[in-house]
């Protein structure tokens, strides 16, 4: 427990952040493809390569989520990924779900996520590999009626239980309860909507057992719906009600809120998250750090050039 | 502003077998249309100030009159209406104290010279409180556990208590541990349901509600971190459903018992103590409550003072205010200073200030000593249960 706790403080770290580079071999060939590479294995580790092997990433980079392919990847000239990430302090971690699937009774685009079966071992090979970390995404949709309870509480549970296998695994988990952007709820409506998925997500964490201290939290930040009236709010506003909510629901033994960047542009992101941290800093008693977890918004919007370079 | 929203299968009306109906549960947290919710918020932030704490003076009549009769005071309402103007006239007592919890009979009682009990504590800057729970009552099962009764007519009386001048209220539920069984999931359950439908109907009647759960400090060898660890599932049930019931957790307080092993077991260090109880705090009360009140529930004077100090220095940086709701660890001496005689009202409030000093100088981790009232032992009572809060 020690060492989760450790290696939580030390993704959490001040100054620094997560990236997201989990992308599925389907996600990431659809940006290769656009860029005009082709979709092979060796495409995709030079791609990676790429960031793992970037200059002073280890200033502001904790830890980077890799998919599982990447984890057992190397560099062109044989380093593991692995060492080259820990050479800069950067702890490597592995995303363990397997995608989302539709929730059986559930409202209208509601979902659950796979890959709870056969976790255990998985991780196991993950830690063996060099992982100290993991992440698990679960989505939640926003309408006016939804989401449901049950999609709510399915999603928190299963979070729980994904957390749980991972220490006894001796992996941290990140838990990745995502409010979606879609739609064109209000701001005030996604405050409301993360209080209740967030508070449901520490709820199934208590229940299960899961240590706190050495468990990260990956939620979307408190803003209006990509289809709502007026647009993306001004950063004060945004770092006023995610500071708001998340002070309701998260106790502080919970080291690092790292939030993702879902939906927004990379400017947004940063400001908003720069947003945060002041608005913290005024409000006063927010004890856990308040970091990222972008992928999107940290990465080359087009990869170009060959392997080689 | 609270939206429920029903999601309808479709398939139900057609297949006519009956479904239970998904529902969404949506709360407008930031309540601005609640009238009360600034006001709460305010409240409790006052109440929850840096370097002041709570003088819980909330006794009911037969367990106030069990202390004035150990001191020779017979139990009248006029010796109880004295011993509490004692307290609440103490010159300088709001230096230290934010809050005075009552019981009802005392919030409607005056001093020798006709003032107000409730006047008199706001011109101290002390904000009335009032105890609003009628009582423990023995759970069926053979383990002596108990719920808390008074929620029947609360609505209208917390309105009756406002309109008197109080400005928050407390309801103390009990959850005993160190015995097999105990706690059961019943209780437990029962207790943080009982705890936060009562905050949720103080805070619609403009009461700051304490939410007390104490697990109580009883007979057996049970380790601190047994009382830790059934600290957290009580703590955490009770944030879970105060959660779900759309209670404003910037308008409560908490008031939490502190992690000690049982009475058979050896007293722990101040350091122990509050390593296990921040750490049981850190996990289960989010940074949005302003302010814990911890109860000293059987501790002595010094041992409340000297805990307290530690869980400052054990957290200087913490959340929320880590400060004192005590009773007995501010009134014992005092009592026994007064022992109902005229002439020694004076010496006797003498202590209760310094003592509430000692307090108020541990909730911001600076006590460094002496005690008013050194090497005291535990002042323990008996679970009191049935009667109507009288």
């Amino acid at each position: 427990m020690a060492d989760l706790a450790t290696v939580a403080a030390a993704l959490s770290a001040p100054g620094k952040g997560l990236l997201a580079s989990d992308e599925s071999t389907g996600t990431i060939g659809k940006r290769l493809e656009k860029a005009g590479l082709p979709n092979t294995e060796d495409i995709r580790r030079a791609y990676r390569e790429l960031y793992y092997t970037t200059p002073g990433m280890g200033q502001y980079i904790s830890g980077v989520i890799m998919f599982k392919e990447t984890l057992l990847q190397s560099t062109a000239d044989g380093r593991r990924f692995v060492d080259v990430l820990a050479e800069q302090g950067i702890l490597a971690g592995i995303k363990v779900d397997e995608g989302l699937a539709p929730l059986p009774d559930g409202g209208d685009g509601e979902t659950y996520t796979r890959g709870l079966e056969g976790l255990e071992a998985a991780c196991r090979e993950y830690v063996a590999a060099g992982a100290k970390f993991a992440k698990w995404r679960a989505t939640i949709k926003v309408s006016d009626v939804l989401p449901t309870d049950l999609a709510v509480e399915r999603n928190a549970d299963d979070l729980a239980r994904y957390a749980k296998i991972c220490q006894e695994c001796g992996l941290v988990p990140v838990v990745e309860p995502e409010i979606l952007i879609d739609g064109a709820h209000s701001q005030e409506r996604f405050g409301a909507v993360t209080e209740r998925v967030v508070g449901a997500t520490v709820a199934a964490l208590w229940r299960h057992g899961v240590a706190l201290e050495g468990c990260l939290l990956k939620p979307q930040m408190v803003i209006p719906g990509a289809e709502a009236e007026g647009g993306p709010l001004p950063p004060g506003q945004v770092a006023r009600a995610t500071v708001a909510a998340l002070r309701r629901v998260v106790p502080p033994a919970i080291p690092g809120i790292m939030f993702l960047s879902g939906g927004q542009s990379e400017e947004e992101a940063t400001a908003n998250l720069n947003a945060i941290n002041l608005e913290a800093q005024a409000a006063g008693r927010c004890p856990w750090a308040l970091s990222f977890s972008f992928g999107r918004a940290l990465q080359v919007r087009r990869a170009r050039g060959a392997p080689a370079s | 502003m609270q939206a429920k929203m029903q999601l309808r299968s479709q398939r139900a009306a057609t297949v006519g077998r009956s479904r239970v109906q998904t529902k969404v549960v949506c709360r407008a947290f930031n309540s601005m249309e609640s009238a009360h919710a600034e006001e709460l918020k305010k409240t409790a932030a006052y109440i929850a100030q840096k370097g002041k704490g709570i003088l819980a003076s909330d006794e009911s009549n037969a367990t106030t009159g069990k202390r004035l009769e150990s001191v020779g005071v017979e139990n009248t309402e006029d010796n109880r209406r004295a011993w509490r103007e004692l307290l609440y006239t103490a010159p300088g007592l709001g230096q230290y104290v934010s809050g005075a919890i009552m019981f009802e009979e005392t919030l409607y009682q005056t001093a020798r010279d006709g003032r107000q009990f409730v006047d008199i504590l706001l011109s101290q800057g002390i904000y009335p409180g009032i105890k609003v729970d009628t009582g423990l009552q023995i759970l069926p099962g053979d383990k002596g556990e108990t719920t808390t009764q008074g929620l029947d007519n609360l609505a209208d009386r917390c309105k009756a208590y406002r309109k008197q001048g109080a400005r928050f209220a407390k309801w103390r539920a009990v959850v005993k541990i160190g015995e097999a069984g105990c706690p059961s999931t019943t209780a437990v359950l029962e207790n943080a349901h009982g705890l936060a439908r009562y905050a949720q109907i103080c805070q619609e009647n403009g009461l700051v509600p304490i939410v007390e759960p104490e697990v109580t400090l009883g007979p057996g060898d049970y380790s601190i971190e047994e009382t830790a660890f059934w600290s957290e599932r009580v703590y955490s049930h009770v944030m879970r459903l105060l959660n779900e019931y759309g209670v404003v957790l910037e308008g409560i307080l908490l008031k939490p018992n502190m992690c000690l092993p049982g009475l058979d077991a050896p007293v722990a260090t101040p350091k122990e103590v509050a390593r296990a109880t921040v750490r049981t705090m850190m996990r289960s009360i989010p940074p949005a409550v302003p302010g814990i009140h911890f109860l000293s529930g059987g501790m002595s004077e010094e041992e409340a003072t000297l805990n307290l100090q530690a869980l400052n220095e054990e957290a200087p940086n913490a959340p929320w205010a880590l400060t004192f709701s005590y009773g007995r660890a501010l009134q014992s001496s005092t009592l026994k200073t007064w022992r109902g005689q005229e002439a020694n009202w004076a010496a006797a409030q003498d202590i209760l200030v310094k003592l509430a000093k000692a307090n108020s100088e541990a909730s911001v981790g600076n006590f460094k000593g002496p005690h008013p009232v050194p090497g005291g032992g535990r002042i323990l009572q008996a679970l009191r249960t049935g009667g109507a809060g009288k």
